[in-house]
């Protein structure tokens, strides 16, 4: 198919470059599983191109009615998981602080005990049976997302001799390109966990460590029932499209 | 328009953090066994029936720099229609194939390997008016891997289109342009990954 592309075509903008600083390394030493997986070479910069400024869609349709309720949406019916009961809630917003809506958000994460529901876990903590360990949203026109769970536990993993995971939840967002996708994990205000795990000290500058703590929110802690954190979350930025190339014929 | 000032509107990035051994859990949970929550895993299909285009089966493979297979990756994988039009919202350029996805995700299995069906995208609009050859973009993620890997695996029967590529240019320039191609005979297509080494993937900073 041949597209025709007149004078003065809308744009699909690009994203702001990515700055390493705020990310790991991708060869982390304290963390050992990075020296066999991390590439050697430099990586091949360039602007991006259409090809990673585009990316999926995902409806609110395609969401079950439970998929951002933990407590309940593994759970036989009438029963709930096991746990402190928390509400993680905040808005994915890009570098320009606009609010980026109608994003898949998803996430993962241990039981109340640190005990992952996967084949490949052997920690002997048990497993909850109405507890599967994972959900997913859709954030709406605000940029805006929430789902309630248990507080997951820290867990050890083989890494040094007595390494222990912080208590986390993993996420996975989409943006609206490809070069926005980005995987991440949350982190809970005042764990002293968080300051010595390999996981968490691969990001070298501590304010961006720091942006990985979820706060502790009492304003919208439901009395009597469950505690709010706030979890806000930022995508790569978009430039304004001042002048892109000139096309051939332009 | 910015009205407001520029601590407020000048965010930086979100860190990534690894993905870790059980990404499955939150990204394919039916595949690692965990059902009833979701009616099936997003990502298996990239192609819906009636799809226009040259259809092709893709095999990949992961490695890690020990020879390994890297057994617990998720890759997900983008790419445009055989019109060279990608299903996105931020396509400006009209509708793609209404039976074109575009988007996958697929777990690695015990040998590292993965593989899916989709058609042989057509090719898309580079910087300055050039033409990109036809190429699908990965997204690697697993243990061990601190921000997602992205690379390109483009076609060994598309040799005029890839001399003239772009990025397959810069990777030339470092000697790595072949680690991007993959091998296709007949319908099928395979790529292998190495993510360090000898023969180690050029990998993209977009």
């Amino acid at each position: 198919m041949s597209v025709t592309l007149p004078n003065r075509v809308e744009e699909t903008p690009a994203f702001f470059a990515r700055d390493h600083a705020q990310h790991p390394a991708a060869f982390t030493p304290g963390y050992k599983s990075t020296f066999l997986r991390a590439p050697k070479q430099a990586l091949l910069s360039f602007d991006a191109t259409l090809s990673e400024r585009t990316g999926p869609a995902f409806g609110h349709n395609m969401l079950g009615e439970l998929d951002n309720d933990l407590i309940v949406n593994y759970a036989r019916p009438g029963e709930q998981a096991i746990g402190p009961r928390i509400v993680v809630h905040g808005h994915i917003l890009d570098e320009n602080a606009r609010p980026v809506p109608n994003v898949l958000v998803e996430f993962w994460q241990a039981n109340a005990g640190g005990r992952y529901r996967h084949k490949k876990e052997g920690y002997q903590a048990p497993l909850d049976p109405n507890f599967g360990g994972f959900g997913r949203t859709v954030t709406d026109d605000n940029g805006y997302y929430w789902f309630r769970t248990v507080q997951p536990g820290p867990y050890p993993w083989p890494n040094g001799v007595n390494d222990w995971r912080p208590a986390h939840i993993h996420f996975s967002i989409f943006g609206t390109g490809f070069a926005q996708r980005l995987i991440s994990q949350m982190y809970f205000e005042g764990d002293p966990m968080v300051g010595i795990c390999p996981i968490v000290n691969t990001i070298g500058d501590k304010a961006a460590i720091d942006r990985l703590v979820a706060r502790l929110d009492m304003n919208n802690t439901i009395p009597m029932d469950l505690r709010a954190y706030r979890f806000d979350m930022v995508l790569r930025g978009q430039r304004s499209t001042f002048f892109e190339n000139k096309r051939e014929g332009n | 328009m910015r009205t407001l000032p520029t601590y407020l509107t000048e965010l930086k990035e979100t860190p990534s953090q690894t993905a870790g051994p059980y990404v499955h859990i939150g990204m394919t949970p039916n595949w690692s066994g965990i059902t009833g929550v979701y009616p099936e895993d997003l990502g298996l299909e990239v192609i819906k029936d009636g799809v226009k285009g040259d259809r092709i089966t893709v095999n990949l493979r992961i490695i890690d720099g020990g020879a390994n297979p890297v057994t617990d990756c998720v890759v997900e994988i983008w790419q445009a229609d055989a019109g060279g039009i990608y299903n996105s919202p931020a396509e400006h350029r009209g509708p793609a194939d209404p039976n074109f996805v575009g988007w996958g995700r697929f777990p690695a299995d015990e040998d590292g390997r993965l593989s899916f069906e989709t058609v042989k995208p057509g090719a898309v609009p580079g910087p300055s008016g050039t033409m990109m050859a036809p190429h699908i973009t990965l997204w690697i993620v697993a243990r061990g891997i601190n921000i997602g890997l992205m690379t390109r695996m483009y076609f060994s029967d598309e040799e005029a289109a890839n001399a003239r590529d772009g990025v397959l240019a810069k990777a030339r320039m470092i000697g790595r342009d072949k680690t991007m191609i993959g091998r296709r005979e007949g319908d099928t297509v395979t790529f292998d990954i190495y993510l360090q080494g000898e023969n180690e993937t050029a990998f993209l900073d977009v």
